[in-house]
């Protein structure tokens, strides 16, 4: 068993990251995520495994950071919370585009604008649709406890570096700020140059004369080649929707109705659930773990089965667009959202499952 | 018959008449540059002083967006093609993730002293262990013509066809006298590259930007004033006679900061 | 077993570092355990509450509208979360501040007058440990080794010594608790 600890799920993103032998942080000062950035720099990473650790003057600069640092084959990761991860697009795209691994953490607060600072999932369609220019996606895991928190981080890393793509963890404000047990995994040694050069071959890391130069760049501007990188990285998310699917259900085996949500609402729906069977509901919780690949299949496939589905999201509809195209027009499918950062309540899930599906 | 007469000639490509040849490190391919621009010649000299330093392995360059924005098909290096204005900011990570490396950026004015201002300024407080080479020719070459942060009070642009009115669309920005003024910051110079001195003037401030960051001293900030004879809509030889006529009277050449001490001025200067 | 807990008072009454203290120990006897707290500008001077829950299984949602125990602590979290005590838990009050006495008659109903004892003693910041000691004595959830290892890992090492004064408050708090109202 890995050493158990009592952290905040921020506390444990900058962990995980140590951990996971990330070379390099970048980040920017944001509410509710700071404690990642202010629990690395207590950390001393550099001393411990030599990782970097930059406060950079804007989450612009902290992107481009990554840019530089995912370019040279090195495992990178920023975090910040809605606004700074609005700022983050640009850059997030560019990474797409040039295939480059790297890990961004969004501590979702409310929006839109400055918002507020308190948790909310209204920032699902900007981490799952693209939220920068361009055709491109970003394989987004949804942590629901601190536990899983730590665990997507390592998860990011291999991912990022498998597909040779940006990774998104689309947490909120309550996750990154709330503490939990959690077993943290044994430590990776972070790769020395020697090991960098040779996993990435394709990294920009100093031309030895045996090859020719490589160039790290997302710009083709002859029209037939872009469109081959674009089919390219179709090509790759056709992949990840093949193989990197991760849900988990929770008494769904007799269930005559379901919930469908992710992170933060998907623990206050499991709490639902029991309020409900102990009126005799039949109720049970599908939890999307990866948003995108969105397990299409598997919903379709449980949600088939229910007399109604109420998606549950801290926004004002968003991830009910994708349980819609997963099932069409089969099955009635509801939305309930609280927003602006507040969190809905179990008793109200209850009361909104009997109103609007079971009642309605 | 002509060919074959051709090759009877006796070679005289042999190594004791060399007297000038391409740099090994520029790719053998030809510049996408309009003849007459600056560019090229800074490509050159930047590549030489890599060559005759051997750091070629050792050696990640950052391009930016704007003319140059292609620099990593010419140079024959390991590059990373930034976002606009960014590049500082990609270099401040590789730096520090391989701090054995050389690592330069190379922008233009409107990636460096407009929409990346922000990156520059940071990149050169902090003191960054790098070089940054600045190409300031007054315009955006790479859309067309339009207004740059350095374009000068008066000069025609397709976004000041009237010419830059100061009250209207502000004054130029001299951001090498601006870095200068920063702690983190080793050697400020401003060069040119429109006559062999000039040139050579250039290569010597890059071999000595490559020195300063081999000795770990802090950060190198060299701009070289060129002309863009496309954009000024002039001919090339035009464009190095207006250059020093205007550009240089606003843009004066030679170092401002050296070994961390900026240079005093000369009376009458 | 699952034990849901509201700990309410004022910033810098220790609110969260009691309830992190606790979740620690819990963290320590292998429990389950979630620690959610109030952020932001409330935390700035203002009222605080942390939502604490240690169980044998995994802990479903960390936010609650209906607790177990309520450790009130000023008289905004007493109008706030009386009434979120589930029928036939526990409240626990500091009558100090305290200008409304709680109503309910189907909860359980204690005080533990820790503001007064600690400031008598000198003991005024681990006042928290004494309404601690108060709960523990009525919900012995964790072992007291388990709360000395929870009190080693929750505070900074400089201030280990000061652990076995906090042990001590601990005591005094379960000796001083006072029963306002035990349902049968």
């Amino acid at each position: 068993m890995g050493e158990l600890r009592l952290m905040k799920g921020n506390e444990a993103i900058a962990e995980a990251a140590i951990r996971a032998g990330c070379d390099g942080y970048f980040g920017y000062p944001i509410t509710p995520q700071s404690e990642v950035m202010e629990y690395l720099m207590a950390e001393k990473p550099h001393e411990r495994t030599g990782m970097v650790v930059l406060q950079a003057e804007s989450e612009v600069a902290s992107i481009n950071m990554l840019y530089g640092g995912a370019g040279t084959g090195k495992k990178v990761m920023t975090s910040s919370s809605s606004p700074g991860i609005s700022l983050m697009q640009e850059g997030i795209s560019y990474m797409a585009g040039a295939e480059l691994p790297a890990v961004v953490v969004n501590v979702v607060r409310g929006g839109p604008g400055l918002g507020t600072i308190q948790p909310s999932q209204a920032d699902y369609f900007q981490a799952v649709k693209g939220g920068g220019h361009g055709d491109y996606k970003m394989i987004v895991y949804a942590p629901a406890s601190v536990q899983e928190m730590s665990d997507h981080v390592k998860l990011a890393f291999d991912k990022a570096f498998q597909y040779r793509t940006p990774v998104m963890i689309l947490s909120d404000g309550a996750i990154g700020q709330m503490m939990e047990k959690v077993e943290l995994f044994d430590p990776i040694p972070r790769r020395t140059d020697e090991e960098v050069i040779a996993a990435c071959p394709w990294a920009s890391t100093g031309r030895p004369k045996t090859r020719n130069h490589n160039i790290i760049t997302s710009l083709d501007l002859d029209p037939a080649g872009q469109e081959k990188v674009n089919l390219k990285l179709q090509e790759k998310y056709r992949m990840m929707e093949q193989n990197e699917v991760m849900y988990e259900e929770i008494m769904t085996g007799d269930a005559e109705y379901l919930f469908v949500a992710f992170g933060l609402s998907a623990r206050i729906c499991q709490k639902a659930t029991d309020i409900a069977r102990a009126k005799g509901i039949k109720v049970g919780l599908f939890r999307p773990i990866t948003l995108f690949p969105f397990p299409t299949v598997q919903i379709a496939a449980t949600g088939s089965r229910v007399k109604g589905i109420l998606v549950v999201e801290m926004n004002a509809g968003q991830m009910i667009e994708d349980v819609r195209l997963s099932l069409g027009c089969k099955v009635k499918i509801e939305h309930f959202g609280r927003f602006g950062g507040i969190i809905p309540s179990p008793d109200e899930v209850v009361k909104a499952l009997e109103q609007k599906i079971i009642g309605g | 018959m002509i060919m074959e007469e051709l090759f009877a000639k006796p070679d005289i490509r042999k190594p004791e008449n060399i007297v000038y040849r391409k740099s090994d490190l520029m790719v053998d391919r030809p510049l996408s540059y309009c003849p007459g621009c600056g560019h090229g010649t800074v490509h050159r000299m930047l590549m030489e002083v890599i060559e005759e330093m051997d750091i070629a392995e050792q050696t990640i360059g950052v391009s930016p967006v704007g003319c140059s924005v292609l620099a990593y098909d010419f140079l024959n290096i390991d590059m990373l093609g930034a976002a606009h204005g960014r590049a500082p900011a990609l270099a401040t990570a590789i730096k520090r993730l391989w701090p054995h490396r050389f690592v330069f950026t190379y922008q233009g004015d409107g990636d460096l002293a407009a929409i990346g201002t922000a990156e520059t300024i940071h990149a050169c407080n902090r003191g960054e262990n790098i070089t940054i080479i600045f190409i300031n020719n007054g315009i955006y070459g790479m859309t067309g013509g339009q207004m740059a942060p350095t374009t000068l009070p008066g000069m025609r642009s397709s976004t000041s066809p009237y010419g830059r009115d100061v009250e209207l669309m502000g004054h130029p920005i001299k951001m090498t006298e601006l870095i200068a003024h920063l702690p983190g910051v080793n050697f400020v110079t401003r060069q040119s590259v429109h006559t062999p001195v000039n040139a050579r003037r250039t290569k010597k401030a890059i071999r000595k930007a490559f020195d300063i960051q081999k000795a770990k001293q802090g950060l190198s900030f060299i701009e070289v004033v060129s002309n863009c004879n496309s954009g000024w809509k002039m001919t090339p030889v035009q464009s190095n006679k207006w250059m020093e006529e205007n550009m240089f009277p606003f843009y004066p050449l030679g170092d401002i900061k050296v070994d961390g001490k900026l240079v005093e001025k000369k009376e009458n200067e | 077993m699952t034990e849901e807990i509201i700990i309410a008072g004022f910033g810098g009454q220790g609110v969260l570092s009691m309830g992190k203290i606790l979740a620690y120990s819990g963290v320590m006897q292998n429990k389950e355990v979630s620690w959610m707290p109030s952020y932001g500008p409330e935390m700035r001077g203002g009222t605080a509450n942390v939502t604490v829950i240690i169980s044998d299984e995994r802990i479903s949602s960390p936010i609650l509208n209906s607790f177990d125990t309520a450790i009130i602590l000023n008289q905004q979290s007493m109008d706030k979360f009386e009434k979120t005590v589930k029928p036939g838990g526990l409240l626990i009050y500091d009558p100090n501040g305290i200008t409304r006495f709680p109503e309910r008659k189907d909860i359980n109903i204690y005080s533990i007058e820790a503001a007064d004892e600690a400031g008598k003693r000198g003991l005024s910041k681990i006042f928290n440990m004494i309404v601690l000691g108060g709960f523990l004595k009525l919900k012995p959830l964790v072992a007291p080794e388990f709360i000395h290892k929870g009190l080693e890992k929750s505070l900074p090492a400089r201030h280990h010594k000061l652990i076995p004064e906090n042990e001590k408050a601990i005591e005094l708090g379960k000796e001083i608790l006072k029963p306002i109202q035990v349902l049968n």
